[in-house]
């Protein structure tokens, strides 16, 4: 059948699909439209870098502009994926390098990064424009050094929350002369200081810089002479904000901020002297978010400031604002759609802190647009979350993290399930939960049952039996993230729901029950899953078949198993020796 | 590096598709955790009474929580927060109790927070709301409007003597404090609380 609808109008309209998932599905209509997208589209997401490999990638599509990699799963942020896993960028960045010399755009989560990729990316691509590296480790500044020298166009360097070698501050001093397209910097996750001249002096020449992140080493005194610089900024994060208090600062400072009247974001305040928080009184009816998590002072210095940010959409702040700060949140931030409260003291536990389920509870009463909550607490009650299900209908993502692990409801001693089988029943936009708290089997029954477009869920210290986690893998049609620790789920879910997990991303269990016989069964069925047994036991190969692994990672891939695997990670069930010829 | 687990038991499953022999996971002895007889036996206390649970119905499940399981700090990667999160403590601050005459309970303020006695006291009036500073030339008062009822703030220094705010220089009072006192002022003045002398003296 010959479509009468000519290439280049199919193509014109593709272009107005975005979205992954639109272009995903768009490619499977027909093979005419499998081919168009292929040599249309240009923005490539891979969820997965173990799922899918260069070589399959640049066969597919052969002009990609902008490439975005995620490599180890999210557990690795706490430190439950050992050093050494993998998610190397590097044989990525070769591959790249070589079939798409115009790739403009790199954004790597979780991955490996290391100065020798850092380089080839400088060298590599005449046009590089944007570098975003988040949660990524393996580089020093001299890699920072690199892409200061080189990309000549960059517009974007974004290091959110890396772990960087810091040698020096000397990489920004590498930007020449000539550099002028700078429009978004962060480097507030590096520690050595920079040159503040050179700081000045890139400000000064980048017209259209609007993102500005600083590092903690960029003194509180100096920041009206850079404000002065860049008044356009919109989204700007300060440096250590700590100073003896001087008027003639303060005024100063007060000055330049009210000068940014396109100001819509603020971060950074570490160490704060809460004197020097009102200069910021003038820019906050403008702000849409404001991060204050690393403001460690008390509530009434938080209140204040959030008091007056009636347009704020985002809030992100420690449990010093209390309940008290919270219900103020409730009364001035009409707007607010996100909510993150991170634990000042997460293990010694000040109980100083009035932070409780009320505070949420307040939230959620008098915030309708809310639609992400993360929220760290020591108490919490089924009513409550009864109470923020029928607040919030509107709920797409709900983390709480309880921090006692088991911790009943404390008014009524009883589970949390009621509770959050609630939220799902009530919030039917939910796409992530993290749940947390003692849990019974029940729970995920809830889920399973109700929980309908959920994607992403974590579970922590929780369920009875099996059942928890087959209600799970069987009721949630949209699960593709799922990932559980120190629950007692075994192998009979797993292996009755194997068919599941080639519908998911990826499934990480840790401290669980499930055996190294049900894993290795499990890779030999089911080709297109890698089965990662990651056990840093000494003895573990002596160790029965019917026994638990540490951990275990299951992911789908049509790039049958990894070689870069180290000694305590396995790929199960596949024979070493097999190459897997995929067309 | 990994989290504890021990002596955990499991069903021996029973699909036909597995091939696995009986189980006998004792033999194993599966200690992941830092050594200690106590853990062990809390972890498989806590284990065998989750799956003694019967699912359906309400079942009282307090039993589970072991008071004395494992700190936190044993617990890799629990509470789930970002490595350098974890010290967010105003940990460096100085910390001091205020008490208020007549209040149940005491606050704490953080006294490097503040950079001079005009900050201290907008921080007395934001921690006990229904004081307000009472402004009368040099002195430096809180009052409840309710009831007129003035309070001095007083504090305890170093050698454990009770002195009126406001005399010494601020970096001085920050070093010596112990804690403070938010006096009812019929109490400051006819000295009920403190020894008369002492309320004029400076110390240093």
């Amino acid at each position: 059948m010959t479509s009468s609808f000519p290439e280049e109008v199919l193509e014109h309209v593709l272009s107005f699909l975005t979205s992954q998932t639109d272009r995903n599905a768009v490619s499977l209509v027909c093979k005419t439209w499998y081919e168009t997208d292929r040599w249309c589209r240009n923005r490539i997401f891979v969820g997965n870098c173990y799922a899918v490999n260069p070589r399959i990638l640049i066969r597919r599509f052969p002009d990609v502009k902008s490439i975005e990699l995620k490599g180890k799963p999210h557990f690795a942020d706490f430190n439950l994926v050992p050093e050494g896993w993998g998610g190397y960028v590097y044989p990525w960045v070769v591959e790249l390098a070589r079939a798409y010399p115009s790739l403009e755009e790199i954004r790597l989560k979780r991955m490996v990064v290391t100065d020798e990729s850092l380089e080839m990316v400088a060298k590599s691509f005449n046009n590089f424009k944007v570098l975003v590296l988040s949660s990524c480790e393996g580089f020093s500044t001299d890699g920072l050094a690199a892409i200061a020298a080189n990309c000549r166009n960059l517009r974007v360097l974004d290091l959110r929350e890396c772990e960087v070698e810091d040698l020096s501050g000397h990489w920004l001093s590498h930007f020449p002369d000539s550099f002028t397209s700078l429009e978004s910097l962060n480097m507030a996750c590096l520690v050595s200081e920079v040159s503040f001249s050179a700081l000045e002096r890139l400000v000064a020449r980048s017209p259209n810089l609007k993102t500005l992140k600083l590092n903690r080493t960029v003194p509180l005194e100096k920041l009206s002479t850079l404000l002065k610089r860049a008044p356009q900024l919109v989204d700007f994060g300060t440096g250590a904000y700590s100073a003896e208090f001087r008027p003639d600062v303060y005024s100063s400072l007060a000055g330049v901020f009210s000068a940014c009247k396109n100001l819509k974001s603020l971060s950074g305040f570490w160490d704060v002297t809460p004197a020097y928080l009102p200069v910021i009184n003038n820019v906050c009816s403008q702000l849409t978010s404001l991060n204050l998590s690393y403001a460690t002072t008390q509530s009434p210095d938080l209140t204040k400031i959030v008091s007056q940010c009636c347009n704020l959409q985002r809030l992100v702040v420690l449990d010093y604002i209390e309940d008290t700060g919270l219900n103020t949140v409730s009364l001035s931030c009409k707007d607010l759609r996100e909510l993150v409260v991170f634990p000042s003291d997460p293990f010694i536990g000040d109980v100083d802190v009035q932070l409780t389920e009320h505070g949420l509870v307040a939230v959620s009463e008098g915030c309708s647009k809310l639609h992400s909550i993360l929220y760290f607490c020591r108490q919490m009650s089924n009513s409550a979350l009864i109470q923020i299900s029928k607040n919030c209908p509107n709920l797409t993502c709900f983390r709480l993290c309880i921090i006692e692990p088991r911790a009943p409801d404390y008014q009524t001693l009883e589970p949390l399930d009621t509770g959050f089988g609630s939220i799902v029943q009530n919030c039917q936009h939910l796409t992530r939960l993290s749940m947390s708290g003692l849990l019974t089997d029940r729970v995920f029954e809830y889920i399973g049952t109700y929980a309908k477009n959920l994607d992403m869920l974590s579970i922590a210290f929780a369920g009875d039996s099996d059942l928890g986690l087959h209600y799970v893998l069987s009721g949630c049609d949209r699960l593709r993230k799922l990932e559980i620790r120190d629950c007692p789920f075994g192998d009979k879910a797993l292996l009755a729901n194997a068919s599941k997990l080639e519908r998911m991303r990826s499934l990480w269990m840790s401290s669980c029950l499930v055996s190294f016989g049900a894993c290795k069964l499990l890779g030999r069925k089911m080709p297109g899953l890698n089965v990662e047994v990651i056990d840093e036991r000494e003895n573990v190969n002596s160790i029965p078949e019917y026994a638990p692994v540490e951990k275990v990672y299951i992911y789908r891939t049509v790039s049958g198993q990894r070689f870069d695997a180290p000694d305590f990670v396995r790929i199960m069930g596949k024979d070493k020796d097999a190459v897997y010829n995929l067309s | 590096m990994s989290s504890e687990i021990s002596n955990i038991t499991s069903e021996p499953p029973n699909t036909d598709a597995v091939t696995v022999g009986s189980l006998n996971i004792n033999d194993t002895e599966l200690t992941l955790g830092l050594p200690g007889e106590s853990r062990k036996l809390v972890a498989k206390r806590r284990f065998s009474v989750i799956t003694d649970l019967k699912l359906g119905g309400n079942h009282r499940s307090d039993s589970i929580i072991t008071k004395n399981s494992p700190s936190k700090e044993q617990l890799v990667g629990w509470p789930p927060v970002r490595s350098y999160r974890k010290n967010m403590t105003k940990s460096d601050c100085k910390y001091v109790k205020v008490a208020v005459d007549g209040a149940p309970y005491l606050r704490k303020v953080g006294l490097e927070l503040y950079s001079g006695y005009q900050q201290l006291m907008c921080a007395f009036e934001d921690l006990f709301s229904c004081l307000a500073i009472k402004n009368v030339s040099n002195e430096m008062k809180l009052m409840d409007p309710v009831n007129g009822t003035e309070y001095v703030p007083t504090y305890e220094d170093k050698d454990g003597d009770w002195m009126l705010v406001g005399d010494v220089p601020w970096k001085m009072f920050v070093e010596s404090c112990k804690r403070i006192r938010l006096m009812k002022n019929s109490e400051a003045i006819n000295g009920s609380g403190m020894h008369n002398s002492q309320i004029f003296e400076t110390t240093f």
